[in-house]
């Protein structure tokens, strides 16, 4: 018995592409597989780690949680998205290479992704929003103390600030 | 640029494709090309004979395009994939040494253990399949716990009597008598709890098998490299030279990844030469929990005999290592217990020995720290015991007990993990134990104490010294070649899995070298650009890598100085390298750039490019010789080994201050500090940075993880929502560190490895500082919440 | 861990929803997700049919009156947390709100959906409960309100026919004077509570509601009960039980520290006794 496909638009990162999956199929199996951006990461498949978190909509969302035949008639963005158009890092990116908040990467995508419109809803967080901004995606590398320093860069970065570069 | 890299918090270069989501992790590895997927068939019971397999209705799904179980993997092909995976590093104490086969062969011997391999067109199809396949089983009774392995009422393979796989004594001086006659005299009950390493990523390998050249080309998510190649070799009957292993970016290892080889490490290369398809395997998080590695489970037994300033006089260490259900790594993680529990003492007379023990569970590997958290647990248990028994403060017992600063290099009598004596070549333990008082305000507390207690809290400050043998050997090497274009490719061949390798190997190069570190490139964990190698684990990689990168960059240097000294007709003496162009000193019009010294390097017949025209200006070498000098060999390239004598000895010790709820036991850790010596420092950012996770992955082992088995053999918390990891709410704001450098004199940049240190001493650390809250002894970690109320229930019952 | 197949479907409307669900004795709703995902993905539920309500319009409406929260079937915890009306008439709801999970979950995860998955170790089937709420719940064969007392039924079990979709999820007002509080101990950030409590005070009337310490969402009349005993006579209506994370001694030690601390918080507020104005 063939499994039924779904003819399934997908806007990611501005782009709009159109892919025949199963229902199943998990929307991070889609953007990884089926469109090729594997920036995205699948840690756990059960909605813990936050490896795989994109946004939906501007808002942080578990894609391992999520079918991509669900998510039609949105647009997500992913940590590919998240870089300038001109192949620079955003200030995001660019406060986690300056705070040396990732070591082996894994985790990364997801983070970046949740900060990015955790800060767009709050420019200008205090140090225990900044904490709590994370508080949902694990890392098993770094410990968080740079990650949390990297959100405070990046408010910074975003509002222009002229804040010391970290030591 | 004049000023040196080494000692620079230098920016990663690892981060510029991380960050945009351009790394290449195994299962990224041949996306949107031709690739099947696969999906293994694991046990569900802990203890089990196998008494019939049924994959007959596994072929007519769609999409699926074979199956293995054992009976498949005897084949003419690859005859040695029936046999047992290796037993890595054998020894003479593990006399019944047991390894499992690649998939079941008659008995199954954990939940977990991989009896099918399917292959489909998704991995969706594949756990469709697996799961059409019918097992029949003979139960067996299941052995889960260490003391149940001890009793031995069941034994979880027939052949190995009392479940003992190995017991090891070691003896220094005759400590059952010191202790006998010793003015003090204590004994010592503990127990740590099972956990496991738990990397973001999980276990992976792609591979393809060229039938036009006859090569296997396999990515894996590892730690070794060669490791993995040598045994891809042998069970599939290659030659060594027809089987490439790339390591691709990997997403955390902590040591779970150097195991080798997987059965999937071997199945995935099997079935791509089988169907002549790249195969790709990559396991679920579930999987990840039942069948990869788990580590740190252990009791100890601990009799000590002291003097009245708490000097220890006999050391008598008894300890049960629960290593699962078979021992491919064989007796690493205990051998490192038994050593290195001494930290930084000198107990007169000591004595250790371990029994290591099968259950039916996950196999045991070594997970960061490697067994070094138990033995540090044990001693530092003991020494705050001494404190407690002499009514002296915890850190004046240790004091006394120190390796001086002008006793090295001490020889503590012991054979370590590498086969080697047991001797500390530098540190300096006084220095860190004033450092540490002073950074978490120990000579304070009392006060702080005082003043928590009116205000109805209760705090405790706990403290913990480890010494970590980094650096072992058997050797790592290194290749760096300057190419025509100036740029300078360096490979290594052990592996990377976050620790920024890339960056800081470049750092040395452009040091040595003299060149941009942007124009450093660094390759790991490529066994085509680099073969020989042993792998990252026992925090070696920035001793033996940095150490062998530093002197093939040495000798590339001699080689681009001979050479631009005959172009330039200058002496190599005078000559200096900065930023890529060599010149002579004091005379900078006189130069050559690095490019085209190694054109000139390679007396070719034909000139490709710009470089090889421009080349031409100089003259090299003598017409009466031949082009390529004796002794000599063409281009620019510099290789070399480091293999040390022995391993080098980092050290460190931790502090906390917790506070503990009256009512609810919740622990909560107001401060936490670190002193950390790991020689002279590379990259002091990212240093801090394996600081920091060393200390969370030791919060999450002291506090929050363990492996919850039931008695049947069942994980009970196979999740990341049950195996409690910590999220940043979890983790102090800010961590103290301190530095301190004894270099070390075993390796030319005086570097010892950094990578472990952070996990050593938590669970020492946490259990003492509870104690000194409570007021009870604290002799089993991890301790949660809840343990500790009905801690504090039975001290009330029975006062 | 990838989901078994099932069949898919996509209504554009409530009634071919409902046609659906009537249609396949073996499907459920997908709303969220965030609970049902995963249990697909580990294979431990496996339904024919998934009707994803998704592109149902007029199911992610949030109505705040006098009377109460009218929370329909779509709207996210993020959208119901962040309404600043829904705090004003029942604040109850946002406080529990902020313990579900992670932010993120609460993006995608629905409030509703997590009323119907009548998980005794969430927050919101008992909050319903402690404020006398109830759903609305329509089929092919029409409408119908059930109360929350009348909702839960064993464990993860609601009396929702197969074929019923909640279309909406009503919280009563708060009463002028009542004062609510709610508060929980887990073992990390957005765990599942190891112990939660939700309080309603209102004059001499102390409603209490727990989580995680029984089987089903379950509320405590301890009116007239003196504070300091409060959570022991909850236990005898509780059933706390052992499990790797916590033993039932410790479950019930945190019923009777919480009860008091968040009956003690609730009964403040009904007083206007807020922390600033302690301060």
């Amino acid at each position: 018995m063939t499994e039924e496909l779904h003819d399934v638009r997908l806007t990611v990162n501005g782009v709009a592409h159109d892919v025949r999956v199963p229902a199943r199929r998990l929307l991070s199996d889609a953007l990884r597989h089926d469109l090729e951006l594997t920036g995205t990461h699948v840690g756990c498949e059960h909605g813990v780690c936050g490896a795989c978190t994109v946004l939906v909509d501007g808002r942080p969302t578990r894609s391992c949680l999520m079918f991509a035949v669900s998510a039609v008639d949105t647009e997500i963005t992913t940590v590919e998205g998240l870089t300038k158009p001109d192949g620079s890092l955003g200030p995001v990116q660019q406060a986690f290479a300056e705070c040396h908040g990732l070591q082996c990467g894994f985790c990364t995508p997801g983070f970046l992704t949740t900060i990015t419109a955790g800060l767009r809803e709050n420019p200008t967080p205090t140090h225990e929003e900044c904490r709590d901004m994370i508080a949902g995606n694990l890392c098993r590398c770094t410990g968080y103390q740079n990650i949390v320093k990297a959100v405070e860069r990046a408010a910074a970065l975003q509002q222009g600030t002229s804040v010391e570069e970290p030591a | 640029m004049t000023t040196k890299l080494m000692g620079t918090p230098v920016q990663r270069v690892e981060d510029q494709r991380f960050l945009r989501g351009k790394g290449r992790y195994v299962d990224d590895v041949a996306v949107g090309q031709d690739v099947l997927h696969a999906a293994v068939l694991r046990s569900p019971h802990a203890h089990a004979r196998i008494v019939d397999i049924d994959v007959d209705d596994v072929l007519d799904l769609e999409g699926v395009h074979a199956v293995w179980t054992y009976d498949d993997l005897a084949g003419p092909m690859a005859p040695r994939m029936a046999e047992p995976l290796p037993l890595l590093i054998p020894h003479p104490a593990l006399t019944h040494g047991r390894t499992q086969y690649a998939l079941a062969k008659d008995e199954v011997n954990y939940v977990g253990e991989a009896i099918a391999f399917v292959v489909a067109d998704d991995r969706y199809v594949a756990e469709d399949a697996v799961g059409r396949i019918k097992v029949s089983y003979d139960f067996l009774p299941a052995v889960v716990g260490i003391d149940r392995a001890r009793a031995a009422t069941d034994l979880v393979h027939a052949d190995v009597p009392g479940n003992v796989g190995a017991r090891l004594e070691q003896n220094v001086g005759d400590a059952p008598a010191a202790i006998a006659r010793a003015p003090h005299r204590l004994e010592l009950d503990l127990t740590i709890e099972r956990s496991a390493c738990m990397p973001m990523e999980g276990r992976g390998t792609v591979a393809r098998w060229d039938a036009d050249i006859n090569r296997m080309q396999v990515w894996t998510s590892t730690q070794t490299s060669t490791g993995v190649r040598a045994a891809v070799a042998v069970k599939l009957g290659l030659d060594l030279g027809q089987v490439d292993v790339i390591t691709p970016d990997v997403g955390g290892g902590f040591g779970v990844k150097i195991n080798h080889p997987w059965p999937e490490e071997l199945l995935v290369p099997m079935a791509a030469r089988a169907l002549g398809r790249t195969v790709k395997f990559t396991e679920d998080r579930r999987e990840h929990f039942i069948s990869s590695a788990h580590e740190r489970g252990q009791v100890h037994h601990v009799s000590v005999g002291f003097d009245d300033e708490g000097r220890l006089l006999g050391l008598d260490v008894e300890f049960w290592h629960d290593h699962g259900a078979y021992t491919p790594y064989g007796l690493i993680v205990p051998i490192i217990t038994s050593t290195q529990l001494l930290g930084p003492y000198k107990p007169q007379s000591y004595r250790v020995v371990f029994e290591s023990l099968y259950t039916n569970t996950v196999m045991v590997t070594p997970y960061r720290g490697a067994g070094r958290p138990q033995g540090c647990y044990t001693m530092e248990r003991t020494m705050d015991a001494i404190a407690a028994y002499l009514g002296k403060d915890r850190t004046e017992v240790r004091a006394v007990n120190f390796i001086q600063p002008d006793e090295f290099p001490y020889d503590q009598g012991l054979i370590f993990q590498d086969g080697r004596e047991l001797e500390y070549d530098s540190g300096d333990y006084p220095a860190s134990l004033e450092k540490i008082k002073a950074l978490i305000g120990w000579d304070d507390f009392p006060t702080f104490r005082r003043s928590m207690a009116a205000a109805g809290r209760k705090v405790g400050i706990g403290l913990a010294c480890y010494v970590e043998g980094t650096g072992v050997g058997p050797y790592e090497g290194a290749h760096v070649h300057i190419e025509t274009s100036g740029k300078v490719k360096v490979a290594t061949g052990l592996t990377t899995q976050g620790q920024g390798h890339a960056t800081v190997f470049a750092q040395l190069v452009a040091d040595e070298l003299g060149v941009k570190f942007e124009d450093v490139e660094v390759v790991t964990g490529d066994t085509r650009r680099m073969p020989y190698a042993v792998g990252t684990f026992a925090s070696r990689a920035a001793v033996m890598s940095g150490s062998a990168i530093h002197l093939a960059a040495k000798r590339a240097k001699e080689k681009v100085l001979k050479i631009a000294a005959d172009a330039l007709e200058a002496d190599p003496s005078d000559l200096q390298i900065v930023d890529g162009v060599v010149s002579v000193k004091g005379s900078p019009g006189t130069s050559i750039d690095l490019g085209t010294v190694s054109v000139l390097s390679n007396p070719l017949r034909y000139a490709f490019d710009e470089a090889s025209k421009a080349a031409t200006q100089f003259s090299v070498g003598d017409p009466g010789k031949p082009p390529v000098p004796e002794d000599e060999e063409p281009g620019l390239e510099g290789k070399d080994f480091y293999s040390p004598e022995r391993a080098t000895f980092a050290s460190g010790m931790h502090a906390v201050i917790v506070e503990t709820d009256p009512l609810t036991a919740e622990i909560k850790i107001l401060k936490y500090a670190v002193v950390h010596d790991c020689g002279h420092l590379i990259n002091p950012m990212i240093v801090e940075g394996q600081i920091h996770g060393g200390v969370a992955q030791g919060i999450g082992g002291a506090l929050y993880e363990k492996m919850a088995y039931d008695e049947s053999g069942q994980l009970l918390n196979a999740s990341f929502m049950d195996f409690l990891m910590p999220y940043v709410t979890e983790i102090p704001d800010g961590i103290a560190i301190d530095h301190l450098e004894t270099p070390s004199p075993l390796n030319p940049l005086g570097i010892k490895g950094a990578g472990e240190a952070g996990v050593i001493p938590s669970a020492a650390v946490f259990a003492s500082a509870i104690e000194d809250a409570e007021g009870f002894p604290i002799s089993a970690m991890p301790i949660s919440p809840s343990e500790l109320f009905e801690l504090r229930q039975t001290r009330e019952e029975t006062p | 861990m990838k989901p078994a197949p099932f069949d898919y479907r996509r209504p554009g409307s409530l009634p071919e929803a409902l046609e659906a669900l009537a249609g396949e004795p073996n499907a459920k709703v997908l709303a969220g997700g965030q609970s049902l995902v995963p249990l697909l993905s580990m294979r431990l539920a496996a339904p024919a049919m998934l009707v994803d309500i998704n592109g149902v319009p007029g199911l992610a409406d949030l109505e705040v009156t006098d009377a109460g929260v009218r929370v329909g079937a779509l709207a996210r915890h993020a959208d119901v947390l962040a309404s600043a009306d829904v705090r004003r008439v029942q604040p109850l709801v946002p406080e529990a709100l902020a313990h579900v999970a992670h932010a993120t979950i609460r993006n995608r995860g629905t409030t509703v959906g997590s009323i119907v998955h009548a998980d005794a170790a969430a927050e919101m089937p008992v909050v319903l409960s402690l404020v006398g709420g109830s759903v609305e719940v329509a089929s092919v064969r029409g409408t119908r309100t059930i109360a929350a007392e009348d909702l839960y039924v064993g464990p993860l079990e609601t009396s929702l026919a197969h074929d019923e979709i909640a279309t909406s999820a009503f919280f009563p007002a708060l009463p002028t004077g009542a004062g609510v509080a709610f508060d929980e101990i887990a073992r990390r950030h957005g765990d599942y509570a190891l112990c939660g409590v939700g309080a309603v005070v209102d004059g001499d009337s102390v409603r209490v509601g727990y989580v995680s310490v029984a089987d089903v969402p379950t509320v405590v009349d301890l009116s007239g009960v003196p504070l300091e005993e409060m959570g022991e006579a909850a236990l005898a209506h509780l059933d706390p039980t052992d499990d790797i994370h916590a033993t039932s001694a410790y479950r019930a030690q945190l019923v009777r520290v919480l009860t008091e601390r968040v009956v003690r918080s609730a009964t403040d507020r009904s007083r206007g006794i807020t922390e600033e104005s302690q301060a």
